[in-house]
């Protein structure tokens, strides 16, 4: 298998874009990467988008057929893959695979959701097929519904406080500020996450992320020939998927995501680096609780000390580890599909060191954590410099 | 999406009366009933098996933002409930408000209206819980 890099990376803004529809936006993003990579479009032999429900969202199914077409691609193969809020993570593992394999070896990979085109019911509804819906939604279960159900648990299990949840949300909105394409730039205190509108208890609005148009590209090559195109190629060291059970109820643990913690074990072996490796992560913090899920299931803190951790400031940008240095989810927005995508861009920033007013310091690994769903699909990457 | 009328016609004996199944050769009950043994695969023997609706909550919240559907029912509470034949699932627990319930706390299956949502399509029925005490 040959090692891969990325050569290239692009994005829009997240936030509500009005003034773009889903092929503009996957558009943008696809040629900032390619500009990014300094390669020519026909250098590219083939593409990957991830998109969850743009079916639902926009009524346009063969998102792979658009984007070559409206990027001037033509015949180069592009592919749909879903995998709920994870279809980011998967698409850039297909690149990922092509380009190891040798079957490609320019690859490029995009995500991508509009989502405000429709109301606020229509939307959760739709991101509720995420779960299972004759068994979860049908009974009238919502997503954050869901996460309530593991923070309950995490609180009942481990003394979990919503100060410590809300901690998560303030700190990734500190960090949002500085991110010039987050969907909120502005920081909240900790009373104001407390006395948000409650959504679905102990979960507030503010504890959420948001519905979110964007899209975000990265373009691939083999590690050997990366440095003819970009000076700053940034190698993938482990790419790794794990399944779960599709309906939260089903999970012999709500405190924990099984599928995450297999995939970031797996990627650790491979990458021969532990926990303690990792400078800068961006995970999935659909929810605040997930965040602190996530910091535990990565090794990064106990199961159970994750809550506290964040309260105390360990994932902050000058912290033990930096976790979502972008925002997160939760500031730097959440268009679904676009999301595993995006993580991979800021980790590229951080590694190359251009993440301007949020660097961090030192950084040598890097680590993507994307779920799908209440955690049936997870995907966990990691990253070094590739020069 | 709407619920079709063969959807919740087909789903009948599962929403109506926990019909679930059971893996005879590990003893592993399923609700909602799989055709597979997660445990056996292939060397596993499935037949129907009634649950009894009985069970313990073991995580709960209360919904205020509603997906389409449920949108007068809020505030509502819902909870994963571990059955008494040993496995779990999700429903509304109705008649109680949040500071009624807590983790562990006993409920039964009751059978409810869920769901209308077509003025003329046809009425989604199917469980939801009631706290014992």
């Amino acid at each position: 298998m040959r090692k891969v890099a990325i050569i290239g990376v692009g994005m829009t803004k997240f936030g509500e874009n009005w003034e773009q529809g889903f092929r503009e936006m996957v558009t943008e993003a696809g040629v900032k990467a390619i500009q990014d990579a300094n390669i020519k479009g026909d250098e590219i032999s083939a593409g990957y988008v991830g998109t969850m429900a743009s079916g639902s969202l926009v009524g346009q199914e063969h998102a792979g057929a658009l984007i070559a077409d409206y990027m001037g691609l033509n015949p180069v193969p592009i592919t749909r893959v879903e995998g709920a809020c994870a279809s980011g993570s998967l698409a850039l593992r297909q690149g990922v695979m092509a380009v190891a394999s040798g079957l490609h070896d320019v690859v490029v990979v995009g995500g991508v959701e509009k989502m405000t085109d429709l109301d606020t019911a229509a939307v959760s509804q739709i991101l509720g097929g995420a779960g299972d819906q004759e068994w979860e939604l049908f009974m009238g279960a919502t997503f954050p519904g869901l996460y309530a159900f593991m923070a309950r648990r995490h609180m009942y299990e481990y003394g979990t406080t919503e100060e410590m949840l809300a901690s998560v949300a303030v700190k990734n909105h500190e960090n949002g500020a500085h991110n010039p394409y987050a969907q909120f730039q502005r920081p909240i205190t900790i009373e104001q996450v407390l006395n948000s509108k409650m959504v679905a208890d102990p979960l507030h609005i503010l504890d959420c992320s948001p519905i979110t148009d964007g899209a975000a590209a990265v373009v691939l090559a083999p590690l050997d020939e990366a440095t003819n195109f970009n000076k700053k190629p940034i190698e993938i060291l482990a790419s790794e998927q794990a399944s779960g059970t599709l309906a939260l109820h089903d999970r012999s643990n709500l405190t924990s995501i099984k599928a995450a913690k297999t995939a970031s074990q797996r990627a650790y072996q491979k990458a021969g680096i532990t926990p303690k490796d990792i400078d800068v992560a961006e995970v999935h913090d659909c929810f605040t609780i997930a965040e602190v899920i996530a910091t535990e299931d990565l090794g990064f803190f106990k199961p159970g000390e994750g809550g506290k951790a964040a309260l105390e400031g360990k994932t902050k940008i000058d912290g033990e580890v930096a976790v979502n240095t972008s925002g997160g989810l939760k500031s730097t927005g959440h268009p679904v599909g676009a999301t595993g995508v995006k993580q991979a861009a800021e980790v590229t920033w951080q590694l190359r060191g251009e993440a301007g007013e949020r660097q961090a310091k030192d950084v040598e690994y890097a680590l993507t954590h994307n779920v799908g769903g209440s955690g049936a699909t997870a995907v966990v990457h990691l990253y070094k410099r590739g020069y | 999406m709407k619920e079709s009328i063969s959807l919740t016609w087909r789903r009948i004996p599962e929403r109506y009366k926990m019909i679930g199944s059971r893996c005879t050769t590990c003893g592993t009950n399923y609700f909602p009933p799989r055709g597979v043994c997660s445990k056996c695969r292939r060397k596993g023997k499935i037949e129907p098996f009634e649950f009894s609706g009985n069970g313990k909550v073991y995580s709960f919240t209360q919904i205020h933002a509603a997906p389409a559907g449920f949108e007068k029912e809020v505030p509502y509470v819902m909870a994963i409930v571990e059955l008494d034949e040993g496995t779990r699932c999700t429903g509304q627990v109705v008649d109680a408000k949040l500071e009624d319930i807590k983790i562990g706390d006993e409920v039964e299956g009751v059978f409810r209206k869920i769901l209308s949502d077509d003025p003329e399509g046809p009425i989604h029925y199917g469980f939801k819980f009631r706290l014992k005490k």
